[in-house]
């Protein structure tokens, strides 16, 4: 087993700037570097709570490594509701054991808001003494021994769609509800793959990884989308489109790109496939506390922000994109 | 009398609790909830009605291209858009990709752990233990078709990425088409996924239930439910939507029928909602009452006139006349393959079909005031939204999903949901392992993240948690 350091890593993720990312490149080194024997894999506990599922649902897209060898012989997935085959309290259990075999050495996720409103019965996981348990009592009993814990989505990041106004189930975010224990929030509506295995094989291997101020990672989320669209010669030459299925710049169709954080341009979805502008649709900043509410109307242009004039509209940080911290 | 209480029922999307209660080792009442509520509706009041497609696909992550179409349709409606050749037919390709996507993912990852052993590491560990028939070779097969299944629902999604830009949460279908017309080399590259997807389906999907339904062949007479099968039908043949793939119907006591629309009603009788939250879905106010007494669920309970139906792959493949053996757990399980396998030729067909030369996108101008209703066929059943514009603005908004047709609870008449239904009379040998009952209800493919509800328990009986 060869061993990969973090510099390494960084470089395979795309940290560097190279347009490759993990669902390239990352396979046969992350299997290498990373398998272990099955006892031995790095204990995930996942959870969901006002969620989609289109988090889990898109991890399972991942091609580097394939989810399948990622779950076989990269970690141990001990606890997801949508893919575990235990049921009832036989799932629940597993919860408890893991919380004792393994204090202060698992990873907890959290995929989804937490609603605290109704006294938590919005989201419910589980009984205890024939009461339904309130995710959010799930989800600090499960964080007190964890690691570290990786809110994944916009949602469990930031509050995403269930939290926007007028937040009917008073959702809250992770970093809202868990107190002393390492956080990385890895935002997305839904996340990519590599977003999610990327930091947490950073978390098991390297620890913390480097996080901007709304602690995402900057390995993932440190480039303005707009700086790294394949359009952004159109929005500079003044080519924009005026409906969705012309050609040209996005931008006064609605596009968030230049108010948004991430590596979509390069990366970009689904094996590399695609991403939402190479679909001709804009970009709705789903990666920033600001979505959906300071996103919509989705399809109108965004507020100008900086000097009128200059090419790159910067956003207000604090104000735009800034907000949790 | 015992009363089991499974809680969480995983291997779904979303949060599903069931209790049933068994008496002399059979099942003679079951409720049904889920244990998740976001209010969809009540965010979506105010809002620029352009922006419903993107925001109600993210209800559900494994169906969000069917919501985006439920939705798209509804403000097609609502601003009198006729949608381009191009703008159908890339709708039917996404939706339609993600059917097989959805039914792959059902039978290999979220079912096949009822009937086979997966690798006894984790997640497969722990389970169930007892009724597992298959011998080792068999076994080992099916468990290694889940690893290859995981890469060709994958590439069904892939497939989508070329029209849609990702997925989960598309992003080409828009009220008026789709926002990206097909490039030949797009339509190429998902000509070549389609025909590895296919071959799955064709050879180890089809071969892999026809082994699951011999060997749980009991299964055939198990797990009914109401009998009554309702679609709405959905992907449009032709400009003017007026030969369709799935027609619309009702199979209703024992008989074909017309499917009426205006027959469709909400009742909140035993679900967690204030008064006004119930009757015609374009008409009511959606307020959630967490505290309200007599309700179990937060669940809705849709009916057709004061009919329970039940809505999914089986209600499309019967209507249709392709498939009418039976209602049960396994005849569902069969009827999603064999409309796997449809899909697969209308997809071939629609990629023939579309021509980069045609328009996919009309224009939409947003009525001051105006009603629409967008009514599909999620990969799971039926599925509507009713949208009321009012100032520009969504002033109301309505979805009623397959699973709120399926996981329902009670109504006002007492009768119980398809699921619940479907649960009485089912063989529960070993109240530790109570596969039958999972069996049944993964059956219906739930998805509760868009069929939203909670559950108060109240337990008369001695109460056996498993």
């Amino acid at each position: 087993m060869r061993s990969l350091d973090r510099r390494e890593f960084l470089h395979l993720c795309g940290a560097t700037g190279t347009a490759l990312g993990l669902s390239q490149i990352l396979m046969p080194d992350i299997i290498e570097a990373f398998s272990g024997p099955a006892a031995g894999h790095p204990p995930v506990v996942w959870l969901q709570g006002g969620s989609c599922s289109g988090c889990s649902v898109s991890l399972l897209n991942s091609v580097g490594p394939e989810i399948g060898e990622a779950l076989t012989g990269v970690i141990s997935l001990k606890f997801h509701q949508t893919l575990m085959a235990a049921a009832g309290d036989q799932a629940m259990d597993v919860l408890g054991q893991v919380r004792k075999q393994y204090a202060g050495q698992y990873y907890l996720v959290i995929e989804g808001t937490i609603p605290v409103a109704a006294d938590g019965k919005f989201a419910t996981l589980g009984e205890e003494n024939g009461r339904a348990v309130p995710f959010v009592v799930r989800v600090k009993e499960m964080a007190r021994d964890a690691k570290a814990v990786m809110a994944v989505g916009s949602c469990a990041a930031f509050g995403g769609i269930p939290a926007a106004y007028p937040n009917p189930t008073g959702s809250k975010s992770v970093g809202e509800i868990i107190r002393g224990v390492p956080l990385v929030n890895v935002p997305g509506c839904p996340t990519h793959p590599d977003w999610v295995l990327g930091t947490l094989l950073h978390l098991i291997h390297y620890g913390v990884p480097e996080l901007d101020a709304l602690k995402r990672p900057k390995l993932f989320y440190n480039t303005l989308i707009h700086d790294i669209c394949e359009r952004r010669p159109a929005f500079d030459e003044g080519h924009f489109a005026h409906r969705l299925s012309e050609r040209g710049c996005l931008y006064k169709l609605g596009c968030k790109g230049p108010m948004t954080y991430a590596d979509c341009p390069s990366r970009k979805f689904n094996n590399n496939v695609n991403w939402c502008v190479g679909a001709n649709s804009p970009c709705l900043a789903c990666v920033e506390p600001s979505f959906p509410d300071d996103s919509e109307p989705f399809f109108i242009k965004m507020k100008e922000y900086g000097p009128a004039g200059t090419a790159t509209p910067q956003p207000h940080t604090g104000r735009i994109t800034g907000g949790g911290n | 009398m015992r009363q089991i209480v499974i809680d969480p029922v995983t291997r779904l999307e979303g949060h599903l609790k069931v209790m049933v209660t068994v008496d002399k080792g059979v099942v003679c009442d079951a409720q049904i909830a889920g244990t998740l509520y976001r209010g969809f509706e009540t965010i979506l009041a105010g809002r620029d009605p352009r922006d419903a497609v993107f925001l109600t696909q993210r209800i559900c992550g494994v169906c969000p291209a069917d919501h985006a179409t439920a939705a798209a349709l509804a403000l097609d409606v609502a601003c009198e858009i006729e949608v381009p050749a191009n703008g159908r037919l890339l709708r039917n390709i996404i939706l339609g990709a993600n059917y097989l996507q959805s039914h792959i993912t059902h039978f290999y990852h979220l079912s096949l752990a009822d009937y086979v052993v997966l690798p006894e590491t984790a997640p497969f560990i722990p389970h169930y233990r007892g009724d597992f028939r298959l011998n080792q070779a068999a076994t080992d097969k099916l468990g290694s078709h889940y690893f290859t299944a995981l890469a060709i629902r994958r590439k069904c999604h892939e497939l989508i990425a070329h029209f849609a830009g990702k997925m989960p949460h598309q992003a080409a279908i828009v009220a008026g088409g789709t926002s990206r017309n097909a490039s030949p080399e797009r339509i190429q590259a998902a000509k070549s996924l389609l025909e590895e997807i296919a071959a799955f389906i064709n050879n180890e999907y089809e071969e892999d239930v026809r082994l699951l339904a011999r060997a749980y062949d009991d299964y055939f007479s198990m797990g009914k439910g109401c009998g009554n099968l309702l679609t709405y039908g959905a992907f449009p043949l032709n400009d003017a939507s007026t030969e369709m793939l799935f027609n619309s119907g009702i199979f209703l006591n024992g008989q074909v029928e017309k499917m009426d629309p205006a027959l469709i009603t909400e009742d909140v009788s035993h679900a967690w909602y204030a008064a006004g939250s119930e009757g015609s879905p374009d008409a009511v106010h959606t307020v959630a009452d967490p505290a309200k007494s007599g309700a179990y669920s937060f669940v809705k309970a849709p009916r057709y006139g004061n009919a329970v139906c039940e809505v999914g792959p089986l209600a499309r493949m019967w209507l249709s006349g392709i498939y009418t053996n039976g209602i049960s757990a396994m005849d569902r399980i069969v009827a999603r393959m064999l409309e796997a396998k449809v899909m697969t030729r209308s997809l071939e067909r629609w990629l023939r079909e579309v021509n980069p030369e045609n328009a996919c996108e009309a224009e939409v101008h947003i009525p001051w005031e105006a009603n629409g209703v967008g009514m599909t066929e999620a990969a799971r059943g039926a599925l509507g939204h009713w949208v009321k514009i009012n100032r520009g603005k969504i002033e109301r908004y309505e979805a009623v999903v397959p699973t709120t047709w399926n996981a329902s609870p009670r109504d006002k008449n007492g009768r119980m949901g398809a699921i619940e239904s479907a649960l009485i009379g089912l063989p529960v040998p070993d109240e530790a392992n109570p596969l039958s009952v999972v069996r049944t209800i993964h059956s219906f493919d739930p998805c509760l993240a868009c069929a939203v509800h909670l559950i108060t328990p109240d337990k008369p009986l001695g109460q056996f948690i498993v």
